[in-house]
């Protein structure tokens, strides 16, 4: 069993929306970004995986366990942070430490303690007098005190300062080290993350755009800037969401079409932000 | 072992790991006989993904420059002399076309071009 998350087929219709056909693997070991704008149906995706929600069609499986073999087994092997704290607010960490205990066989209260020390989170406070980063990072204790094989992070690290979001990256990538366990998160935003992917799912308007491996899909795309008169219109329709101002224009391309390009332009290695934008723009129009 | 990472190169970062380790191999700093830290290990000091140390690992395998075996991880190969002039033909190749590109794009001629070599070289 080399896949850790296999998601087949995913469809969740709602009245005015419908997330559609998404498929991908995920390997043992190895951390996918499932990006897309705000509305693009990340949420839907993720809660459809740990299963607070059911599709309308479609498989998931983690570790080749699907929920409706064994709900419990399927769960115990999720952990999830969502952008917002699920504690209830008046709880402090002693209360939350007892929930858990009793809640989940696999919690270890010794390294839980053991976060809660390293990242100084108040004892005595309750949870509504934490900080955005405080609670975001008592949900990772929370979970990474239990013998899970997938997380599942939902805009988790939102609002979180830089030097938090490197902890959280680090965690990730020890979370993955033993080459058994993986990470599947949702951003709008890639920036740092996009650094430590090793997949990237991308979805707009709950249909798949991309999906490949990070180093191929950047290595795929170029991103062109130039003068706008100076297309060519064999270069134009290859184009991919071309952004224009006063002075020039931005936009992405195909790199097999790279011959179409000449002397006339700029081109440079892509970031995975800059290829979503391009795409959604292209979408829009 | 040093590897920095630069997001402003125009080589992808797999393609960064592979030169600087090929670099400090060829220079000696990293010894024949060395373990490299793990795939995974690497990735996580260095903050790139797993795929991309792997990449950057199997290349310089193909390369001839460390060999990976089961359960031992991936030592740094004796480098033969041959490997090492050809890397800096390579090299020297490389740094030649660059110049001879440049002075193509502005018309100049073979023998001005020949002049600046010698010259550069008496220097």
């Amino acid at each position: 069993m080399m896949e850790l998350l296999e998601v087949k087929n995913l469809s969740k219709h709602y009245k005015n929306f419908d997330l559609k056909d998404i498929s991908f693997t995920l390997p043992k070991g190895y951390i996918m970004g499932y990006v897309g704008a705000n509305g693009s149906g990340k949420t839907t995706t993720l809660n459809l995986i740990t299963g607070i929600l059911k599709c309308t069609e479609g498989v998931v499986q983690i570790d080749g366990l699907s929920r409706e073999e064994n709900e419990q087994a399927y769960k115990e092997k999720i952990g999830y942070v969502g952008d917002e704290s699920y504690f209830p607010d008046h709880f402090k960490i002693k209360h939350i430490r007892t929930i858990l205990k009793d809640f989940y066989p696999t919690f270890s209260v010794d390294k839980f303690d053991s976060f809660i020390r390293d990242w100084n989170l108040p004892e005595k406070k309750p949870v509504k007098d934490f900080s955005r980063g405080m609670k975001v990072m008592l949900m990772f204790a929370s979970v990474l005190a239990r013998d899970t094989k997938l997380l599942v992070l939902d805009e988790a690290t939102n609002g979180l300062d830089p030097v938090m979001r490197t902890e959280v990256l680090k965690l990730l990538q020890e979370y993955v080290m033993d080459g058994e366990r993986s990470v599947i998160f949702s951003t709008h935003i890639l920036s740092d993350l996009e650094q430590i992917a090793d997949y990237i799912y991308f979805i707009h308007g709950g249909r798949t755009v991309l999906y490949d491996a990070k180093d191929e899909l950047i290595e795929s795309f170029l991103l062109v800037k130039g003068e706008s008169a100076k297309i060519p219109p064999a270069l134009k329709k290859e184009l991919i969401g071309m952004e224009e101002n006063a002075y020039g224009f931005e936009a992405i391309l195909p790199s097999e079409k790279a011959g179409l390009l000449g002397n006339a332009f700029l081109f440079e290695k892509p970031t995975i932000d800059q290829i979503v934008i391009h795409y959604i723009m292209s979408a829009g129009k | 072992m040093n590897i920095i990472i630069s997001n402003q190169s125009e080589l992808p970062i797999y393609a960064q790991i592979r030169e600087q380790l090929k670099e400090q191999i060829l220079n000696g700093q990293i010894p024949e006989g060395e373990t490299l830290p793990s795939i995974r290990q690497l990735a996580k000091e260095v903050g790139v993904s797993v795929i991309t140390t792997t990449r950057a690992y199997s290349e310089l395998e193909t390369e001839g420059f460390i060999a990976t075996m089961q359960g031992k991880g991936s030592v740094v190969l004796p480098t033969d002399n041959n490997l090492l002039r050809e890397q800096y033909l390579l090299r020297i190749e490389e740094g030649l076309s660059t110049a001879i590109e440049t002075a193509k794009t502005m018309g100049m001629s073979k023998d001005e071009l020949t002049d600046i070599f010698h010259n550069l070289l008496e220097t």
